[in-house]
């Protein structure tokens, strides 16, 4: 292919090509095009600069990877400016006619994200400034150590390097799901060039968490100088990837995007001395623009002899040739739009995520130049890491004006887009690389885990401001680190959920919205609605209009945004019976299936609800059940794991502490109160480090206690003849179980975990399903609605019923009232209105009489 | 030299201020003193901290300071290698809203009759000014200085109509709407992160209103055609914001900045704590002058005593700290049974109004409450946050007139605006909507509610209002309130009591911690429904305030008593009134 007897003749016929002296070639031929027929000629000899951003190199000839510097000056194309020494910026999309295949068949891109800058001149080490004829940089001497100006990055070292990061850096323990589908044990970047050649996507994403550890130098200067290092890592890869598979055919050569940038810097942290460096920022986009043309070269064309030619836009300039070299006449050259080159542009604005403001302050925003197939990658709501080049880009000077405005633009010229809520659209919920946790403060999270009292001491730093409720604190705290996810898809079930729902009833100012207050406020994806306030459609998704694209959207509600959170919904009974009938599918299912306006989906909703609900006569009747109390369909009910009374207790000793209490929180100083409990922010990185790290398994003890707990449960209704355990009380225990192993920071379920949750299980059905007329604990009240007497007992007084009537002989009708009294005279237990009326009732079930108004009918 | 904080503070040190100088009497690059709040913060920006010039002719080389400056000088080398890039921050800071007029008249001539002779601004005075204040600002070194005096004549002549017509078609972007006063972009060069928005500051700093900035920008208007692509990328609402003309929105250069614990200008700047002299005088006085102002708030309440006692609580309430999420001493009043005739709550409000810094009033009217924009909200097209009147300064009283309810239906905007009204009273805060978030900022608003029946409102205290005036009689007496002489002396002590009170620390001794849990079992022992957790709270923030409200600053046997009492005189009184309408629970 490259035979180094062709490069001699190349350089010969490059050195005629000399512009001093034009007229040495046929005047009627332009420059342009006689270098496309040269060419094809040769077929090896055209430079192909990998990257016209430094153009430093020519790849082409495998000798020149030794001696680099020597062939250039020797390549140099006509139109180049001759004056300088180097060869810059050659765009090579004009390369064509060679065979698409090999690294010089392929164009090369032009990547405007690594800037305009297009000085990048090397210097020797050994010799100082560069010598402006260039004489250093042509030196055929190998044995010096050449840098690109102005850095310490030599591209011979750099390349190698690179190229033997390739072939052999492996990664057993990657767990990045783009990874999925390959060999760990094997070179990851080489089966990623492997998979390049396949698809022909021309990208090769490099992980700079990878180059540190295997080269932490080379990754120091990626970092500190992108715009130099990553064109000679695209040349090397190019050359890497044409010598393994020399004929796949790429649309372009293959182009290096580094990402996860260890430096990765919050929006507010970003300097001026980061400014060229490569960086790895989040935030979420806010707007982008529409794509903008921005012109990489201009053609120009003589007005007079028709001669063109191209010069390349320079820092954001063109420079308009004043005279015609070819006929000498001054001002004669034209810009010609459509034989010009351009390439896409797009401006985005990002803005820090929420999560990483500080209290108190707006947000930041940055602005993020897209260019290429970059553009449109984004759209406005995405949560985005944002990898690229820091810039600083003076106001521009105006000739007219003496003194300019003395701010510089920043930007970010973007190389790699990663969406970081991408993944969430998948089934799992791998949160890892959005919180990173320093090493300090996972041995802080550590040492706490190792404490024994480790659970009482995080429920008692849950919301200290609100007294006592032990039991309650425990159960939200369960419900924020949750049960482990299963999926059994497989076998045909779905996914489980891992999700702890929670309802809190009890008399009103008990401080239950304090602490769901509290609760949105802890967990980073929270969300508080009120039941009165919030409507299905708020709850759930709408579709409606966008201002700017006037295209019909989804917008979602509470319950989505607070997918994989938890959703805090106050005044749970004053929601409309439409609004409540949602949660049934969200609660037990987990999604949310949507169907308007022609749009029907199902989105994710893996949310965990903590609800609040005030009793239906404004203050807790102990002589009712829980429904009765609260007035809600036990189909809901049954849904949540743990329902907890929050009483007023009533008692002397609870009055006395609970004043010692109140008074503390209002004289007590804001230190002292610190000491007493842990900091919030303690415990919002507990939860984040066990909800992401610990996935806590069955062990077999843990198994058995289960078995054996669900056994009890059943076993105590039987004797009565009731069910007091369903198998949806099976699985609330098993999470609960779950997510106190994982408050352990055990990745084992252990006995403990099961007798803590059997324990708090116990506790929320003492309260919630305790049958007010029998005293004992009825789990029917929740699943079915009724508890197992009164339901024995609305069958007697329908049975009593129908023998006053049959005593009553033959009469078609009677009175209602009449009847209601002649039962209760009967019956010696007390007769509401509400039994008689059941009783009527299942005996109009029966067929036996009729109730129209007042009046009741025989049918016979 | 002496510090900048030993300059500020030496009296002779005479500043103007901003707030009262119109801006065309403003000398450029002086310096001036702006007392605001930061309405939004925008985006870091990097300049050019230290850079070299050359000159044309003679090609020698100048090394200049860009800090405190807009403006670069001629000549600018790009490529010196000694140019020092730093960082600095914008914040938009507005004028203190709702500030009322005492204050802004008391705070002028105090300044004005210091800074600028009585003989009030004569255009001329100007040019004798920039040459005595020549010698202060020697940071500066007048390089354009006759550029900048021809300049500042060409304003002259602009800036009084621009005065008239604050700027039509520039929205300032004031949090209450009909506010009036300069706007300010503020930069700042270290400690940004300690402010927050909606503090409010006293900013000292360099005056920039070099008209090249807004030459600047219209030239980018007229060459927006140009491919640049840095400048075709922001749109024209954005630059107007961000960079409005400075004759409009002048630049402050910020030396140094105190965040005021409060804006009332009768006080004297240093923290109480400091000014041992002027807290015992005010503390001795503190009983006495509370019993003025109950004679005058009951006369003001139709005659209701009790109602008045809550009131002073109220005006003197402060969110002195929060347990996670809950704000400890808010009191949020509400004042029901107010009677609807001849505008009475407006007469009340302007009451209010003479008495604290700051207030706001709001109608809750169907229109208003389905129209207005309580929330600020983010513009991401203009780049800023959009102001909505809940952006409010801490300790601003604002008055919500339920009276002005309508029959009709809120609309979403409504129903928004409701909700962020209950949010504000029950946890002090406000949710700015930035879109595809929201984001909640903590707040310190005392929030009167005067309404007819209980208020649809949450509230932390209501008490009923029992008028000692017939309805005949009310015309004729209201007008009689409003005649009423208050000696300006008289009003200022009760405007130094108001706020002094709010500002001091208060405690709760062991004994005293004993006998209030003491009392609360008891209390519970013999009627177990009568009080709850909830009422203790209240109780405790009650008999704080009234502490207070008596200069004591530490919770004394006798307080808690009263506190008692009249908390209990106040619930036997909304016995009687449960059934006014069907909001009760």
């Amino acid at each position: 292919m490259s035979s180094p007897t062709s490069t001699p003749g190349g350089r010969k016929r490059g050195r005629n090509a000399n512009p001093s002296t034009p007229s040495s070639e046929g005047p009627t031929s332009p420059p342009s095009q006689r270098r496309r027929g040269q060419d094809s000629s040769t077929g090896d000899l055209m430079p192909m600069p990998t990257s016209p951003a430094t153009d430093m190199l020519s790849p082409s000839a495998p000798q020149d990877t030794s001696l680099f510097s020597s062939p250039r000056p020797s390549v140099l194309p006509n139109e180049v400016d001759m004056s300088s020494p180097l060869m810059y910026g050659t765009p090579s999309s004009r390369v064509e006619g060679t065979p698409r295949s090999g690294v010089r068949g392929t164009p090369a891109r032009q990547r405007p994200d690594l800037g305009s800058v297009r000085k990048a001149p090397q210097v020797d080490l050994q010799s100082e400034p560069p010598s402006a004829d260039g004489a250093v940089a042509s030196e055929p001497n190998a044995g010096q150590k050449l840098v690109i100006w102005g850095t310490d990055v030599n591209v011979g070292t750099c390349k190698e390097k690179f190229q033997r990061f390739l072939q052999r850096f492996i990664d057993p323990t990657s767990n990045e799901d783009e990874n999925a589908g390959l060999d760990l044990n094997e070179p990851l970047y080489m089966q990623k060039l492997e998979e390049i050649s396949v698809v022909g996507d021309p990208v090769l994403n490099v992980n700079c968490r990878h180059i540190q550890s295997f080269d932490a130098e080379l990754y120091r200067q990626l970092i500190s100088y992108p715009q130099e290092v990553i064109p000679t890592f695209d040349m090397a890869v190019n050359e890497l990837f044409f010598e393994r598979f020399p004929d796949s055919i790429l649309e372009y050569q293959i182009q290096v995007r580094p990402y996860n940038a260890l430096k990765t810097r919050n929006m507010r942290s970003l300097n001026p001395e980061d400014i060229d460096q490569l960086i790895t920022i989040s935030g979420m986009v806010i707007r982008t623009s529409q794509l903008i043309p921005e012109m990489q070269e201009a053609f120009f064309q003589c007005q007079v002899c028709a001669f063109s030619t191209r010069v390349e836009v320079d820092r954001g300039r063109i420079a308009e040739p004043a005279v015609c070299r070819n006929c000498n006449t001054t001002h004669s050259l034209a810009l010609v739009h459509n034989r010009s080159a351009f390439s896409d542009k797009q401006m985005i604005k990002i803005q820090e995520s929420p999560e990483d403001m500080p209290a108190g302050q707006t947000p930041h925003t940055t602005i993020v130049y897209a260019h290429n197939d970059l553009v449109d990658k984004v759209q406005p709501g995405d949560r985005v890491n944002i990898t690229g080049i820091y810039r600083a880009v003076p106001m521009r000077v105006n000739p007219r004006q003496s003194n300019v405005k003395s701010v510089y633009k920043t930007h970010i010229d973007a190389i790699h887009f990663r969406k970081t809520d991408e993944r969430r659209l998948h089934g799992l919920d791998e949160e890892a690389e959005q919180k990173l946790f320093t090493e300090d403060r996972v041995q802080t999270l550590k040492e706490l885990a190792a404490k024994p009292d480790v659970y009482e001491r995080l429920s008692s730093a849950l919301a200290p401001s609100i007294y006592e409720h032990e039991d309650i604190k425990k159960g939200i705290l369960l419900q924020l680190f949750g049960g482990t996810r299963k999926d059994f898809s497989q076998t045909g079930r779905g996914s489980f959920r891992a999700e702890v729902n929670i309802l809190l009833c009890g008399d009103p100012g008990t401080s239950k919205s304090q602490l769901l207050q509290y609760v949105y406020n802890l967990v980073p994806r929270g969300q508080y609605t009120s039941g009165k306030g919030s409507s299905a459609v708020g709850l759930t998704a709408y579709v409606m209009k966008d201002p700017e694209t006037r295209q019909l959207v989804l917008q979602t509600g509470a319950l989505v945004l607070s997918d994989n959170g938890i959703c805090c919904i106050d005044e749970f009974d004053k929601m409309s019976d439409n609004t409540r009938s949602v949660l049934h599918e969200v609660m037990e299912q987990q999604t949310l299936s949507i169907a308007k306006a022609g749009i029907i989906c199902q989105l994710n909703a893996r949310t965990a609800v903590l609800a609040a609900a005030n009793p239906v006569e404004s203050q807790w009747n102990p002589k009712k059940t829980t429904i009765e109390n609260i007035q809600l369909p036990h189909t809901l009910l049954s849904r949540f794991d743990l329902i907890f009374l929050m009483l007023d207790p009533q008692d002397e000793a609870y009055d006395r502490r609970l004043a010692h209490h109140l008074v503390s929180l209002y004289y007590q100083s804001e230190e002292q109160m610190e000491e007493e409990f842990l900091d919030m922010a303690v415990l919002r990185d507990y939860i984040a480090y066990a909800r992401t790290y610990i996935n806590p398994r069955l062990s077999e003890e843990a198994s058995q206690a289960l078995i054996e707990a669900y056994v009890d449960m059943r076993k105590i209704g039987s004797g009565r003849g009731m069910v007091s355990a369903y198998p949806r009380q099976l699985e609330s225990l098993i999470r609960l179980a779950e997510a106190h192993a994982k408050v352990r920071f055990s990745e084992k379920v252990e006995t403990i975990d099961v007798e803590e949750a059997k324990r708090l299980h116990r506790e929320a059905l003492k309260q919630s399903a305790t049958d007010p007329r029998t005293g004992f604990v009825d789990i029917s009240i929740l699943t079915t609605g009724m508890s197992a007497t009164a339901r024995k007992r609305k069958e007697e007084v329908a049975q009593a019923l129908k023998k006053l009537i049959q005593a009553k002989g033959k009469t078609p009708a009677m009175k209602y009232q009449q009847l209601l009294e002649d039962l209760r005279g009967q019956s010696e237990t007390a007769i509401t209105k509400e039994l008689f009326d059941e009783a009527l009732r299942a005996l109009a079930d029966e067929d036996y009489l009729t109730v129209t108004g007042k009046t009741v009918r025989l049918l016979a | 030299m002496p510090s900048t904080h030993d300059w500020i503070n030496n009296p002779l040190g005479v500043v103007p201020s901003l707030n009262d100088v119109p801006l065309h009497y403003l000398k450029p690059n002086s310096l001036v003193k702006f007392r605001c709040l930061i309405q939004d913060m925008f985006d870091p920006e990097f300049y050019m901290g230290v850079y070299e010039t050359v000159d044309p002719s003679t090609k020698a080389k100048v090394l200049r300071c860009g800090k405190y400056k807009d403006v670069t000088e001629c000549g600018v080398d790009f490529n010196s290698r000694n140019t020092v890039t730093a960082e600095r921050q914008t914040f938009y800071c507005v004028p203190i809203p709702g500030e009322n007029p005492w204050v802004k008249d008391i705070s002028s001539s105090c300044h004005s009759s210091r800074v600028v002779p009585s003989t009030s601004y004569v255009p001329s005075r100007q040019k004798r000014s920039y040459e005595e204040d020549d010698d202060m600002d020697d940071m500066d070194t007048h390089p354009t200085e006759q550029h900048g005096n021809g300049d500042c004549k060409r304003l002259e002549t602009e800036a009084p109509s621009s005065q008239m017509t604050p700027a039509s078609h520039l929205d300032l972007n004031f949090p209450l709407p009909g506010e009036k006063g300069p706007s300010c972009l503020v930069k700042v060069y270290e400690d940004w992160d300690s402010f927050k928005l909606n503090d409010t500051l006293e900013v000292y700093g360099i005056l920039s209103v070099s008209p090249a900035l807004s030459a600047l920008a219209d030239e980018k208007d007229a060459s927006s055609s140009l491919l640049d692509p840095a400048e075709c990328m922001e749109t024209a609402e954005e630059q107007r914001v961000h960079s409005p003309p400075a004759s409009l929105v002048p630049r402050l250069h910020m030396l140094y900045a105190k965040t005021l614990p409060h804006n009332n200008p009768l006080l004297p700047s240093a923290p109480l704590e400091d000014n041992s002299a002027f807290l015992s005088s005010t503390l001795s006085e503190m009983a006495s002058v509370r019993a003025e102002l109950l004679t005058y708030l009951t006369h003001v309440l139709l005659g209701d005593a009790l109602a008045a006692e809550y009131l002073i609580l109220h005006l003197i309430s402060n969110v002195y700290t929060r347990r996670d999420v809950l704000p400890l001493g808010k009191f949020t009043l509400n004042l029901s049974g107010c009677p609807t005739v001849a505008s009475y709550t407006e007469r009340f409000y302007q009451i209010i109004q003479q008495l604290v810094p700051c207030s706001y009033y709001l109608g809750m009217s169907l229109q208003n409450m389905n129209q207005m924009r309580l929330v600020p909200k983010k513009d991401y097209v203009a780049n800023r946050l959009v102001s909505g009147a809940l952006q409010l300064a801490r300790n601003t009283s604002l008055f919500l007139d339920e009276t002005q309810l309508e029959q009709g239906q809120l609309d979403t905007t409504g129903v928004r605006n409701v909700t962020a009204l209950g949010n504000l009273i029950s946890w002090q805060k406000v949710d700015y909507d930035f879109n595809y978030h929201q984001m909640e900022f903590p707040c310190n608003i005392n929030v009167l509610i005067a309404s007819e029946g209980r208020s649809l409102l949450p509230s932390d205290c209501q008490i009923h209002l029992q008028p000692q005036v017939g309805p005949a009689t009310m015309e004729e007496y209201l007008s009689s309130i409003h005649m009423h002489p208050q000696a300006s002396s008289q009003l200022n002590k009760l405007r130094i009591y108001l706020s002094v009170a709010r500002l001091l620390d208060y405690s709760i001794s062991d004994e005293m911690t004993k006998s209030v849990e003491d009392d609360f079992v008891d209390m519970r022992k013999d009627d177990p429904q009568s009080i709850s957790a909830e009422d203790l709270h209240r109780m405790l923030v009650v008999a704080r305030l009234l502490s207070l409200s008596l200069g004591q600053t530490s919770l004394s046997r006798d307080s808690w008593l009263r506190a008692k009492h009249i908390e209990a005189l106040r619930r036997s009184r909304m016995e009687q009134h449960k059934c006014v309408n069907g909001n009760e629970p």
